[in-house]
């Protein structure tokens, strides 16, 4: 299964970006063979709008069953639902140790956004 | 031959409205053909200061996509195609977010399968209304909506094909400014001789300079001293068309629901003359 953190680095050592829709980018791992892959976000740092849609339809896209992340808006979160992506916000530290805790069980999926939108 | 003036500030309350409409009315008082337009359409106020009669209303809609799920191949056209991020196409299904859509039709073109069509989300409306023989043209966005920049579109292709269409334009300098200025055959701005009126003045004057219009500077309200405010239209290179003094009896006039220009004679002739000036530098 391969969940999605958001980072502002490019490996593991790198540090969770607390938002979504505009973080730097997303380190996409394979939690059984351990491949990494990193999905750049640069395009949608730098939108006027709708970035958050278009970073979960790319992470969506990357096969990502899990995104673990700072926080998710209500555009984000729905197309991440409509996609079966489990969201789970509030998450600090570097993407390894939120990959650990996220494997150890420590955090609930998230059942709606954590933060309001840009727009009405 | 059709000229359109657009009236803009950057810093709001700096008196667009009330000079527009009194552009307006001194013009009209010329004798010529006379068209103003409310593009300020998240709060359009010169029907309140003209007391104009709605003639005729109209729903303004923008086109967004609908897209059939049965033609659709998820090839992800439409979403690279959409500079507003507004469509998300999964796996199995594609979301349309509607509100942020400006109904450019870049999805419909770059659909390869056809399997997008346009159909109408409401804005607002746009209305015809008259105020003692001139004719105002404004648009109303609807409560909640985001989208000013396409109602503002729909505004201004009501203009008519001639006389001198006078434009109110919202404050800012964003979407909804750009949307009000560009492709104006001139731009007079409004500001406060403050600090924050000349610093807004400032950056309107420089996105008005980015759309290529031409534009020129009124200082409203002034208070005796504007050494400074001059000083700042020198070092950005803006011509002043004139400066109106602040008064009290425009306030009081304003607050009973009367025109300035029709009940305040100073005034009324410190816009004449601002309008003097402004017809030679636009028809010169």
């Amino acid at each position: 299964m391969k969940v999605a953190v958001s980072t502002s680095g490019t490996t593991l050592e790198s540090p969770v970006d607390a938002r979504f829709g505009r973080a730097v980018g997303f380190l996409v791992v394979d939690l059984d063979s351990n491949e990494t892959e990193y999905v750049e976000n640069t395009q949608n740092l730098r939108a006027a709008q709708g970035a958050g849609i278009q970073a979960a339809q790319n992470v969506a896209n990357t096969g990502a069953k899990a995104v673990l992340t700072g926080h998710c808006g209500p555009k984000a979160f729905r197309v991440l639902g409509e996609a079966d992506v489990a969201v789970y916000v509030g998450v600090e530290g570097t993407v390894a140790e939120a990959l650990a805790r996220y494997q150890a069980g420590d955090w609930e999926a998230s059942t709606g956004a954590d933060v309001e939108g840009h727009w009405a | 031959m059709k000229q359109t003036i657009a009236v803009a500030s950057g810093k709001g309350g700096a008196g667009k409205t009330t000079v527009a409409v009194s552009l307006a009315l001194a013009l009209t008082d010329r004798g010529e053909e006379v068209c103003l337009l409310d593009c300020d359409v998240e709060e359009p106020n010169c029907h309140v200061q003209l007391n104009a009669t709605p003639v005729s209303q109209e729903i303004a809609n923008v086109l967004v996509p609908l897209v059939d799920k049965k033609r659709c191949d998820g090839c992800g056209a439409c979403s690279r195609a959409c500079r507003f991020n507004a469509l998300a196409v999964l796996k199995d299904d594609v979301l349309v977010f509607s509100q942020l859509c400006h109904g450019c039709g870049a999805c419909y073109y770059a659909c390869p399968r056809g399997a997008i069509r346009e159909v109408d989300r409401e804005l607002g409306v746009v209305r015809e209304l008259d105020a003692d023989g001139l004719r105002l043209i404004d648009g109303k966005l609807n409560v909640g909506e985001a989208m000013a920049a396409p109602l503002i579109t729909q505004v201004r292709k009501r203009a008519p094909d001639t006389g001198t269409t006078v434009l109110d334009g919202p404050p800012g300098t964003s979407c909804s400014m750009v949307a009000s200025v560009e492709g104006a055959d001139y731009a007079v701005l409004v500001a406060e001789a403050t600090p924050f009126g000349l610093h807004d003045l400032g950056m309107a004057a420089e996105a008005t300079r980015h759309l290529g219009v031409s534009l020129s500077v009124i200082l409203n309200r002034t208070l005796g001293d504007d050494t400074e405010a001059k000083a700042f239209l020198d070092e950005h290179n803006l011509n002043l068309l004139g400066c109106i003094p602040d008064d009290r009896q425009v306030a009081e006039c304003a607050a009973r629901g009367g025109v300035p220009y029709r009940d305040v004679p100073s005034f009324a002739e410190g816009i004449r003359q601002v309008l003097d000036r402004l017809l030679e530098v636009t028809r010169s």
